[in-house]
């Protein structure tokens, strides 16, 4: 029986690719007395990377998802685990030619050698293929395969040259103790480690090792099929793993890779198969390894038809035979995104989860970064483990979504794509009313949120082409032109917007203005009543999120955040209230509800149902309290992120029903409508020039960069001062700019409107680079109503970064040209924010 | 020309730590899904080579439920003409039930022209062990038996079969028709290909119900036998464990010295 330190400065749990490469990142970056532990046997103890197919393709939508490959690709190169092979996507359909012509804006926007090919190129190098079966082909000449296992080992013995690690295999982790919210020790079947952090690196087992510590790691254990024939007469003669290029067959939603003289075909195309963390069996119980579970072949036959017409000489030959086939399992999540991060219930516990090998070695790097100081190279917020939500969390949520997301693996995903499943779970008290308003509903973090309203169709006669109607499905898809409408009629007049997926938290105690002011980038030490747009940054100087914080009293302030980073922004607060107990973080979400009411007419409607005084000299922007609207209690705050005079009106949850009414009721006079989330989110900030973040705004980028310097930095230390005083000695990088659209006519004739994501490059089509080594691409892209143009807002080089630049955007493989319209933060609309300060 | 019946159970897979049904009738496959034992692979393996060595048959037969279906498109798959699967509630059959219910199909194929002039069967099921069914099947078809047979061919009128016995190996010869229990080694069975499994997919599968009330004394309930301690002897670590590695693959005469 094999026995285990007593005690350890960190104690990473699992030796697959992820902890592998986690404990050599580690050892790397100084730390010592290390202990690894995994309950099977090395080099393979039997999780999901002994299955792994384990090749790459570096090209995802995701900008994150694609550094993290890329930097791993970069290590497994290093460590001459890297064969590179070639891959094909193909396509059967011109849909699927469409989205890889979508695939090829992301592949230049992230600065990745990729092209379109035709039939016949594809079987110029695959001769097996038969290109009958195709229209054509998305080629990546750097896809390549890894020996996942051999890295690991690598790694391992990296960290241990460095007197850094100690690994201990065959033990299995039976508690984790947790002790006044902090972990303290693994208790393990060959004894228990003193431990102050510890990190879950075990794949698909997590969840319960997560729960041992009444912590959450939100993945479900899935299959995806997997068989592999031969011996292929036609790879006979190769030599190595694999010489042919790799074969994604996309909508078949298969693939078929080449393994020395074997072909793999994996699909994703089966019904989703999920289990639960606690029935996956024992090393023992297992016929193959616990991730290889008995495969079912009823689910896989379909995919054998369809391989088969695409590869008939390999894969129709009776001397061919199936010799392995499994039911492999994978970590997936109900977002999709890894799981990486200390857990929200449990400090010192780490989650380094839902990783796939084409992603490890980065995951490693970027975990182990985090530990270390805090500030990984790469942004976080979309894997970030404090993101969930607690309904997110469930077994049924996550079941539904992975459930829906499997099939989706290969999927043509529209941008603005919604989910289906699970939908309904958080309603805003006036879910009810807006439903009678025939509100098209689009789901944030659980929040059903109107995204525009049915009841306003008749605006679009009013507006005629102001609208700016798309004619082309795809542009117009999840989306509606009514959000146009509503936009004019809220500039027009005024507009009633439900905020009610804000994330809510109080900071509290007389330590609380302390607190928010070392923790915030703009003055926190102000009047109560008093309300502040803040950026907030971490040591590295690096967007962690920009929010409004209200000074409701001496010891008492608000923070308000958007509802998609809301738990992380928590977290992050609640991180960094003073030791001494002086203030605490109070989550409010559920508590408030919010109604934003703006426009020109904002401030007639709001006075005809209260009798406060709420003229300019007496509520000023940038100012909240407490007033009475009808029989309700309101804390109203003036402040817009649609560029408008209007007011954002906090009530508790139980009276946004009623609120709501009383506004549409008095709004009827002023022309006042339901406006959505289409107009609040994109159309009415993109014309302000206002940055979201996770768009313009994240780890990886500046105040400076983003535009967003204000004349002074206050004297008060805060987190990232010193950083964000450097940077703005600097010149930047790299510039925000918001961009119009000067031609939207394809070469069809056809009017098309990019929604985000696409490269912007010289108007020759010349790719442009930043300091940063990045190519630029859109950050977001939308309608500007009131100016009647496209607006796109994308990170330029600075020499680019000019009024008047003549540049170009590609979306689906056209240019279209585009000029920079601002170089900083200036609002198309209303430069001089009159009507704001209205 | 032979026409060979092959005679298949539905079975758990194997694994290292067997886990029983909470009603202990069973063996529990969640873990590791569904199979033939190894000896009926190498069973389905001869048939197929019989037949094709003759110019006749193999059809692969099994008694169960109709989750068996996926045993015998298995079999269809790498190469059997023909499947018939004889739905019953086997949970209380046994052996002799299980015997009489396939001589009952054998006698009915004779009547409709179907003879099978060999039937050949794995010499145990993998998960109860009875060593029993191919005996009684003989005697109820009144045939002469051949148990624990590595490799069989047909000469005539008479099938040619050899299986190790304690002495060295043993070379029988009975006249045809016979019954034939196979163990595994004497050949390699094959892989589908994705033709076969597709072939498969959409062959016809005869399907009979034996609604026969079981004989014989019945099963009590499955137990597992005390666990074994392991005793794990480590021979060395790198090169140097290797005479120590020679050493015992001589002592358990895998090679010779």
């Amino acid at each position: 029986m094999a026995t285990v330190p007593s005690s350890a400065r960190v104690v990473v749990i699992g030796a697959g690719i992820v902890g592998n490469s986690l404990v050599y990142h580690l050892a790397r970056l100084g730390w010592r007395d290390i202990v690894q532990i995994d309950k099977g046997p090395l080099p393979n103890p039997g999780g999901s990377t002994g299955h792994a197919s384990n090749f790459i393709f570096p090209v995802d939508h995701s900008r994150e998802i694609t550094d993290l490959t890329l930097d791993s690709v970069r290590q497994y190169q290093e460590m001459g685990v890297f064969t590179e092979s070639g891959g094909y996507e193909v396509a059967r359909t011109e849909e699927r030619m469409e989205e890889l012509r979508r695939r090829m804006s992301s592949a230049r926007a992230w600065g990745i050698e990729s092209e379109l090919v035709t039939p016949e190129q594809v079987a110029e190098k695959v001769p097996f293929l038969d290109p009958t079966v195709i229209v054509g082909a998305f080629w990546t000449p750097s896809v390549g395969v890894v020996d996942s296992l051999r890295a690991g080992t690598i790694m391992r013995e990296r960290a241990q040259e460095l007197g850094a690690l100690q690994v201990v295999a065959t033990v299995e982790v039976t508690g984790l103790d947790v002790e006044e919210g902090r972990v303290t020790r693994v208790r393990t079947s060959g004894g228990d480690i003193d431990a102050t952090t510890v990190v879950i690196a075990c794949g698909v087992w997590s969840p319960k090792l997560a729960a041992m510590a009444g912590a959450h790691i939100p993945l479900t254990p899935a299959v995806h099929q997997m068989i592999s024939v031969g011996p292929v007469p036609q790879l006979a003669g190769t030599t190595g793993e694999i010489s042919f290029p790799i074969i994604r067959d996309m909508d078949t939603f298969c693939y078929e890779r080449q393994h020395g003289g074997d072909m793999e075909v994996g699909s994703y195309a089966h019904r989703p198969i999920l289990h639960d963390p606690e029935d996956i069996p024992s090393i023992e119980q297992a016929k193959l390894s616990p991730t290889e579970m008995p495969f079912t072949a009823d689910d896989f036959d379909p995919q054998l038809e369809q391989a088969l017409e695409l590869m008939p000489d390999v894969l129709g030959n009776p001397e061919v035979e199936i010799r392995y086939a499994i039911n492999g399992l994978l970590s997936l999540t109900p977002d999709g995104a890894p799981i990486l991060g200390e857990t929200p219930e449990v400090q010192g516990l780490w989650s380094a989860a839902a990783v796939w090998v084409k992603e490890g070695p980065g995951v490693g790097r970027l975990v182990a970064e985090w530990m270390t100081d805090g500030t990984p190279e790469y942004d976080v917020s979309n894997s970030d483990i404090a993101r969930f939500y607690p309904h997110q969390r469930t077994r049924e949520h996550i079941k539904a979504r992975t459930g829906e997301a499997f099939n989706k693996t290969y999927g043509i995903v529209h941008p603005g794509e919604q989910w289906a499943s699970d939908r309904d779970k958080r309603l805003a008290p006036m879910h009810a009313r807006q439903r009678e308003q025939g509100a098209f509903f689009f789901e944030a973090v659980g929040w059903e949120r109107p995204f525009w309203y049915a009841s306003n169709e008749h605006l679009l006669g009013e507006y005629g082409d102001a609208v700016m109607p798309r004619e082309h499905e795809w542009d117009a898809r999840w989306w509606s032109p009514i959000i146009n409408a509503e936009h004019l009629a809220m500039r027009e007049r005024a507009g009633i917007v439900d905020l009610s997926a804000f994330a809510i938290f109080d900071v509290v105690g007389p330590g609380a203005m302390a607190a928010v002011q070392g923790i915030v980038v703009a003055q926190a030490d102000v009047a109560p009543g008093r309300v502040v747009y803040t950026p907030v940054i971490d040591e590295r100087g690096g967007f962690r999120s920009d929010l409004t914080v209200m000074r409701l009293g001496h010891d008492h302030y608000r923070v308000v955040t958007g509802g998609a980073h809301g738990m992380v922004d928590r977290k992050w607060f609640a991180d960094r209230m003073p030791a001494d107990g002086t203030a605490s973080v109070v989550d409010q979400t559920s508590t408030y509800t919010t109604i934003g009411v703006w426009g020109p007419r904002a401030r007639d409607l709001l006075g005809s149902v209260t009798d406060a005084d709420i003229s300019h000299e007496s509520f000023g922007f940038g100012r909240c309290r407490d007033i009475e609207v009808g029989s309700l209690g309101v804390l109203a705050s003036r402040i817009s992120y649609v560029g408008e005079l209007g007011w954002e009106l906090y009530v508790p949850m139980e009276q946004g029903a009623p609120l709501w009414d009383l506004l549409h009721a008095a709004g009827a006079e002023h022309g006042a409508v339901p406006v959505g989330i289409g107009v609040y989110g994109t159309t009415g900030r993109l014309e302000k020039g206002y940055r979201a973040f996770g768009f313009e705004l994240d780890a990886e980028r500046t105040i400076v960069e983003a535009g967003m310097m204000r004349p002074k930095v206050k004297d008060a230390d805060f987190v990232g001062r010193e950083a964000y005083l450097k940077q703005r000695a600097d010149d930047p990088a790299t510039v925000l700019c918001t961009l119009t659209v000067d031609d939207h006519t394809s070469a069809d004739g056809t009017q098309r409107y990019m929604l985000g994501g696409e490269p912007i490059v010289g108007r020759d089509g010349s790719p442009l680079v930043d300091g940063h080594g990045h190519r630029p691409y859109v950050t977001s892209a939308g309608s500007a109503p009131s100016l009647g143009k496209h607006l796109l807002m994308a990170y330029l080089p600075p020499d680019q970064a000019v009024v008047g630049s003549q540049l170009a955007v590609s979306y689906m493989e056209q240019l279209y040209p585009v000029t920079v319209a601002a170089g900083d933060a200036t609002p198309l609309f209303d430069p001089a924010n009159d009507r704001i300060r209205g | 020309m032979a026409n060979v019946l092959v005679c298949i159970k539905r079975v758990p897979g194997a694994s290292g730590q067997i886990l029983l049904t909470e009603d202990e009738q069973a063996v529990d496959a969640r873990h590791v899904g569904w199979t033939v034992s190894p000896h009926e692979e190498c069973a389905v393996e001869l048939a197929i080579q019989v037949a094709a060595a003759t110019g006749g048959a193999a059809t692969v037969l099994t008694v169960g439920s109709s989750d068996a279906l996926e045993q015998l498109r298995d079999a269809l798959a790498v190469g059997c003409a023909g499947a018939v699967l004889v739905e019953a509630d086997t949970q209380h059959f046994g052996p002799v039930d299980v015997a009489e219910s396939i001589a009952d199909v054998v006698r009915a194929h004779e009547v409709a022209g179907t003879t099978y002039d060999l039937v050949v069967l794995g010499n145990d099921a993998a998960d109860t062990g009875d060593f029993q069914v191919g005996v009684r099947l003989a005697y109820a078809l009144e045939r002469p038996v051949l148990t624990g047979i590595s490799t069989c061919e047909i000469d005539g009128d008479t099938v040619v079969a050899r299986g190790d016995g304690p002495d060295g190996l043993e070379v029988f010869e009975v006249p045809l028709p016979a019954v034939v229990a196979v163990m595994e080694g004497g050949v390699s069975p094959r892989y589908p290909s994705i033709p076969g499994r597709m072939k498969a997919k959409r062959a016809p599968v005869e399907t009979l119900t034996d609604s026969r009330k079981p004989v014989g004394s019945g099963r009590v309930r499955l137990k597992l036998p005390p666990e074994q301690p392991s005793q794990v002897e480590i021979l060395g670590a790198g090169a140097d464990a290797a005479p120590a590695v020679v050493d015992l693959l001589v002592k358990l005469g895998v090679v010779a010295k």
